[in-house]
């Protein structure tokens, strides 16, 4: 952070151990995931004999001709993109236009609001019967199950309403109202638009949410059709177990077993891929998402 | 009584534009709090909660008496004190070491990386795992092995479950975690360390000095509703990771209400228990914040 040119052998060596340390860290972060993308396109026997360590041998792309073949992993990435975009518009919609009022020194009955809202981040009924107010709803394996129950967050709401108290000035509204705007007019014409960063974040915040969530579809859904990607890989990753009786011939299920070992590994990167790539670029926003919110905890 | 009419009529429109979400926590908040009196009835279907018969605390009861109480609580408060010691100074260390890295570009790149595991999901992590450690072909198994001679099945083993889940939420979780103790520590008046400089602190010095004790206030407030959680560990990996050969210790509550609740349908003794888990909890958190307030000037409420 600060540099002198006559470093202290002290500072030098809290660099060094700095930079060893981080860069290890990292690589330990880094590695698995490399390895999962060249054990993805190697020959799996050679995956599983351990020859595999940075280069990716005997190049085949088996595994993923097998996961484009079969339908259930296009058909859960349809749904999880369905339920994503769904999902963030209607959870954007809901936390802004519930946050706003709290953020309005004017509005009478804030604290109240506020109270109840905050109120179910310490207290709340529980697994049975949110899912049997779900039931009774007649949302059970139906899309709303899957974007309805979870939508608000009051995390989300805090952060929103605090970039609302430090983005749009008090000024600004009274000089509107002034000028005869409504309430309603200035939130849909001024403040939405000056809002776009923390939409960013929000929208943002329940795509991943939605891409990685398996929760939510395990308790809700029994319909395979609508199974998002995460219950689809879930059958890939972590249920998979071969049906032994069923197999006769040793070499039949050797070769079932060998395909099986690199359709898990293309799964985990057609899955994971999409999202780590376009990461670096939403990041800041992200970041800036946890610390508007860290402002006021 | 007017005035208060006045000012609601006022900004009816805002009453409007808040009306969505606050029915939405009416409804999917305080309704399933409603229906927790199921805990206290013997609850069926066709009867409703209404019409279902009073147990009083037969259900507790049947809990506490229940052979794996001990088992159950013992787990999740294992689980999360190990989680917790591991995975929370950790961040803050990171955090510390990032920002006193020279290089803008190198720091950039790494915080990259580091934050890099958290955009996978829960199964694809716990997926990766069984990957990795599968006594057959996981490359982990392949360097014991070589060394050893022998493989371990990890999943398989009781001992392994709270390291492993302790180890992968290091591996996931630790460089988010550092975001918000970035954000404390850029907030540090750069005058503070330059006047150090000036009187020969070192490195080492002014972070112990400086840095520590500025981002104080959000490590406590993050400790506070770390410890207040203590009963709530992630469901999803746990239950990811439970096998039939580590029931033993990868058996929480969480994974028991979903089990009896949702599986076997046993609704009033799972919402017992959950309740049980959320007073539990809350009780925590006050204790927690209070103790937190009587020491130190930062708290909860």
């Amino acid at each position: 952070m600060f540099r002198t040119k006559n470093q202290s052998s002290e500072d030098r060596l809290f660099d060094t151990i700095s930079y060893l340390s981080l860069i290890f860290f990292a690589l330990i972060v880094l590695y698995p995931l490399y390895f999962i993308i060249i054990a993805s396109i190697s020959d799996p026997d050679m995956v599983s004999s351990g020859q595999i360590w940075f280069l990716p041998k005997g190049i085949t792309f088996d595994g993923y001709k097998r996961i484009f073949e079969d339908n259930s992993i296009l058909l859960g990435y349809r749904n999880t993109l369905i339920y994503a975009g769904l999902g963030a518009i209607i959870s954007v919609a809901m936390t802004v236009s519930g946050a706003y009022p709290l953020a309005r020194k004017d509005f009478y009955g804030r604290n109240f609001f506020m109270a109840v809202f905050v109120f179910t981040m310490f207290f709340g009924g529980g697994l049975i019967p949110t899912y049997l107010l779900v039931k009774s709803l007649g949302m059970l394996d139906t899309i709303w199950a899957m974007v309805i129950p979870g939508a608000v967050s009051v995390w989300n709401l805090i952060i929103t309403r605090t970039f609302f108290q430090l983005n749009i000035p008090e000024e600004l509204r009274e000089a509107a109202f002034m000028d005869g705007c409504s309430d309603l007019r200035f939130f849909v014409k001024i403040v939405l638009p000056l809002s776009r960063p923390i939409i960013a974040v929000l929208a943002l915040f329940a795509i991943v949410g939605q891409w990685n969530g398996f929760f939510d579809a395990l308790i809700y859904l029994s319909n395979e059709k609508l199974y998002p990607l995460q219950l689809v890989l879930r059958k890939i990753l972590i249920q998979s177990e071969p049906q032994l009786g069923m197999m006769v011939d040793v070499d039949t299920l050797a070769a079932k077993l060998k395909v099986r070992e690199l359709i898990k590994y293309s799964s985990i990167v057609v899955s994971s891929v999409p999202v780590l790539i376009i990461y670096p670029f939403i990041q800041k926003y992200f970041v800036k998402g946890v610390m508007i919110g860290s402002i006021k905890g | 009584m007017r005035i208060t009419f006045k000012k609601i009529l006022r900004n009816y429109q805002l009453y409007l534009l808040i009306m969505p979400t606050f029915l939405y926590f009416i409804i999917f908040k305080y309704i399933p709090m409603y229906g927790i009196l199921i805990a206290f009835k013997d609850y069926s279907p066709t009867k409703g909660i209404i019409g279902s018969p009073w147990v009083g605390f037969k259900y507790f009861e049947d809990f506490f008496n229940s052979f794996n109480f001990w088992d159950l609580i013992k787990n999740t408060v294992y689980l999360n004190i190990f989680q917790l010691i591991v995975t929370f100074p950790l961040p803050i260390i990171v955090a510390l070491m990032l920002n006193e890295l020279p290089n803008e570009k190198i720091k950039k790149t790494i915080q990259t990386i580091l934050y890099a595991p958290y955009f996978i999901s829960t199964v694809v992590l716990v997926g990766m795992m069984y990957v990795f450690l599968s006594p057959s072909s996981g490359i982990i198994n392949k360097i014991i092995q070589a060394i050893s001679g022998n493989t371990i099945d990890f999943f398989a083993t009781p001992g392994w479950f709270r390291p492993l889940y302790v180890l992968s939420s290091a591996w996931q979780g630790t460089g988010w975690g550092t975001v918000v103790y970035m954000a404390a520590l850029s907030s540090v008046d750069p005058q503070l360390h330059e006047a150090a400089i000036v009187d020969g602190a070192s490195k080492f010095k002014r972070t112990i000095v400086i840095d520590i004790p500025a981002i104080m206030p959000v490590i406590i407030i993050q400790l506070i509703l770390a410890l207040g959680n203590i009963m709530n560990v992630g469901f999803e990996k746990a239950y990811l990771m439970q096998t039939p050969l580590n029931l033993d210790v990868s058996e929480i509550i969480q994974t028991y209400v979903y089990k009896l609740g949702l599986l076997q349908a046993q609704y009033s003794f799972s919402t017992a228990v959950g309740l049980f888990n959320s007073v539990i909890n809350f009780i925590l958190l006050i204790i927690v914040n209070w103790i937190v307030k009587k020491f130190s000037e930062t708290s909860l409420w």
